[in-house]
């Protein structure tokens, strides 16, 4: 049973995945009609709490909670720093304080929406946090993933870049493992992170072993200006050994299709023509996150409200 | 001065190796007679039934924070929270604000110690101005101004030629320089160790490398020195036997070990509870095991704290950004008890290395129930319950992964110099 805060692919069961996509099926529907709106969440809140700048996924959940008649509020603090501002946690008391029914939170540290939901009493949905997870991002992958290939359990997904940053591979490994794919990662080793294995993935240092056989190839955006020096030499080197292309996408299955979270750098983890055209999905999956954020919201922020206040979890 | 009379408790006194149930008397701030049916004629009474009567913990790795952090620890608490854990001497190290890399300051630690701190509290200077890992400071003056060993601490003196010259320097005045090792560039982001857990959480990790090569680079420079060289709160499995390998070839290096380290791990971590950061992180089991076992064997002469007190304020931040650190004395000795129960260390083996082996290092007195001995005497109860809350004990801080926990072991009373400075029931009683 889902509990009462999105935190991470981890915490959730394959029955709650499951319910989710459902549940996304129809908030597709939603999005096709001339009147996208249903009045489903009227009069509640939800909090698009952001630390770190986002357009794309801020843009998602605004979307996905407008669609749904929610009140939607964008809040971005400026970042924490020692000293200087509030601290994450007075700044979870005050907006408890102003009662919303549901936190979106996005933070660049992982576990700021975990402390945060230890201290607030409405639903925390974690928007990413650091390298942790985003646990959205995975529901609208796997979702895409359904949508194009009809299941998941079985197929065999790569996950190709910089995996020790992602947030966004570490909440699809444990997704599509929960969903019965098999994973493999992929990249550099200075971008595969201490005991990987332990989460249940297979890691290859040579793109074309990785991409053996494989249903799904999804790149990750590489982190140019912090990364480069340190964790691979150059951009032209990592296009060269890991940026996906015509060429090497031949190495996977004939029918494999190709995913980005997004944005992409163009030429540097994906080819140009991959980046526009099939077998790449990448639009298909920014089109299903809204989808998934209505399910998500509706799920999370939509359930009764409880009784009076007993004081909160502080 | 009073006389105390403890009653009818173990003694353990890992100088002589003398364990059999006893009293101790203490009169005019040394120990005035050991054994059985003390006259307690005159004498304050304390009751050490089913407790243990051991000579004063020593605390070789403190942060006290006065001057300039007091909002987090001043020299009156943390010397209150260290009697209440059994502790009667505490060393503390320089990172104040200013740092104590001057007699002066020296001298102004020692005089509010005198004035606040039931404990007596042993300056640990700075080994190099500023802490900055440059220029060395005037050793001379700070041993003749009272400090006991020379450390940048968590400010690791990365350059080895510094580093060299330092414990070349030291020779000079006879006391250890402790490092605190960890290579900085290796440990980079890093803020939990690193391993499934960070990959778990996603949080950067701090490779036991990190500490394991530094401790190596500074054994090497111990050994071509001759200098006494002190490792502070080993961590790592590979540190452990590269201390042992050191030992065995005659390097002058002794090392400590912390309650954490001893008894958590890294999974403490998995709920981004910052309590639980701290540097060097907690490690893995087989890390931890090998500690024990180092700590068991002799190759890890001590256990020390590294109590370093931070506002709450500062702990709620993002795990990347909250100061490392917990808080030790008050749950120390429950802590490391468990290495008793488990059967790794007997109770005079476990006093030894709260006691006997720190007051060594320092060349302080202490450590000994022998007559004549400055009476600093621990009363420990091994076997007490009860629940740690941070909140109700004598820091001024609370970060301890410790709260709220179930805790076996409690110290009932202590005497420093004679005098009864703690007692359970009572709380703090001077100054």
């Amino acid at each position: 049973m889902i509990g009462s805060d999105l935190l991470g692919i981890e915490h959730l069961e394959r029955s709650d995945i499951e319910r989710i996509l459902d549940t996304a099926d129809h908030m597709r529907e939603i999005g096709e009609r001339e009147v996208k709106k249903v009045p489903t969440l009227r009069g509640r809140t939800v909090v698009n709490l952001f630390f770190e700048a986002s357009t794309r996924t801020r843009a998602s959940f605004e979307i996905a909670g407008k669609r749904l008649s929610a009140d939607v509020v964008n809040f971005s603090p400026q970042g924490s720093s020692m000293g200087k501002s509030e601290s994450i946690l007075d700044t979870a008391r005050t907006l408890d304080a102003m009662d919303p029914d549901a936190v979106v939170v996005r933070h660049s540290t992982a576990g700021v929406p975990k402390r945060i939901a230890d201290v607030l009493a409405a639903p925390v949905i974690n928007a990413g946090d650091g390298a942790h997870e985003h646990p959205t991002q995975a529901l609208l992958d796997m979702y895409t993933v359904r949508q194009q290939k009809g299941r998941i359990d079985g197929l065999t997904v790569t996950i190709v870049g910089d995996i020790v940053h992602s947030r966004v591979a570490r909440s699809n490994i444990q997704g599509f493992l929960k969903m019965g794919a098999e994973v493999r990662v992929a990249a550099p080793p200075p971008m595969i992170p201490a005991a990987v294995e332990t989460l249940g993935v297979k890691a290859f240092t040579v793109l074309r072993e990785a991409l053996d056989g494989a249903d799904v190839v999804m790149a990750l955006r590489i982190q140019n200006e912090r990364l480069m020096g340190s964790y691979f030499p150059s951009v032209r080197e990592y296009s060269a050994t890991f940026g996906i292309d015509r060429a090497k996408l031949h190495y996977a299955k004939d029918d494999a299709i190709v995913m980005h979270p997004g944005p992409v750098n163009r030429g540097v983890e994906l080819s140009h023509d991959l980046t526009d055209d099939r077998p790449s999905v990448i639009l298909d999956q920014v089109r299903n996150g809204v989808a998934i954020r209505m399910a998500v919201l509706y799920l999370f922020a939509g359930r009764p409200r409880s009784g009076p206040d007993d004081g909160g979890k502080l | 001065m009073a006389r105390v009379l403890i009653r009818g408790g173990r003694l353990l006194d890992p100088s002589t190796g003398r364990d059999e149930p006893g009293d101790l008397l203490a009169h005019d701030g040394a120990i005035e007679a050991v054994g059985q049916g003390l006259d307690a004629r005159g004498a304050e009474v304390v009751d050490a039934e089913g407790a243990w009567i051991a000579p004063g913990f020593v605390d070789l790795h403190t942060h006290l924070r006065e001057p300039g952090q007091e909002y987090k620890e001043d020299i009156a608490s943390g010397g209150r929270s260290a009697v209440a854990g059994g502790f009667t001497a505490v060393a503390c190290m320089a990172n104040t604000q200013p740092v104590n890399d001057d007699p002066a300051m020296t001298d102004f630690i020692l005089d509010r110690a005198a004035h606040d701190s039931p404990a007596r509290v042993y300056p640990v200077a700075a080994a190099t101005r500023g802490q900055q890992g440059e220029v060395m400071t005037e050793m001379s003056a700070l041993v003749a101004a009272g400090a006991v060993a020379f450390s940048d601490d968590g400010r690791t003196i990365m350059d080895a030629g510094v580093m060299r010259r330092v414990l070349q320097y030291s020779t000079l005045v006879h006391v250890p320089v402790i490092s605190h090792c960890e290579d900085r560039h290796l440990v980079g982001a890093g803020v939990v160790n690193e391993g499934p857990i960070s990959t778990r959480l996603g949080l950067p990790g701090n490779p036991a490398i990190a500490e394991t090569l530094h401790v190596i680079r500074d054994i090497e420079l111990a050994s071509l020195t001759g200098a006494h060289l002190h490792v502070a709160h080993v961590s790592t499995a590979d540190a452990v036997d590269a201390i042992r390998h050191a030992r065995e070839r005659g390097v002058s290096v002794t090392a400590e070990v912390t309650p954490h380290h001893l008894t958590l791990t890294d999974e403490e971590a998995l709920g981004y509870d910052t309590s639980t950061k701290v540097a060097p992180p907690l490690r893995s089991a087989a890390d931890r095991q090998a500690c024990r076992a180092g700590l068991a064997d002799g190759t890890l002469d001590a256990i020390a704290t590294d109590h370093a007190p931070h506002a709450q304020h500062e702990k709620d931040q993002e795990f990347t950004l909250a100061p490392p650190g917990m808080i030790g004395f008050e749950t120390a000795a429950a802590a490391v008890l468990d290495l008793v129960r488990q059967d790794e260390l007997t109770p005079l083996e476990l006093v030894r290395r709260l006691s006997t082996n720190p007051a060594r290092i320092l060349r302080r007195p202490g450590g000994s129930l022998g007559i004549g001995e400055p009476a600093d005497v621990t009363v420990l109860d091994p076997d007490r319950r009860w629940i740690y809350d941070p909140a109700k004990g004598w820091s001024k801080s609370r970060n301890s992964p410790w709260a709220g926990r179930e805790l076996q072991g409690r110290v009932v009373a202590t005497l420093v110099g004679g005098r009864l400075v703690y007692h359970v029931d009572r709380g703090v009683l001077v100054p």
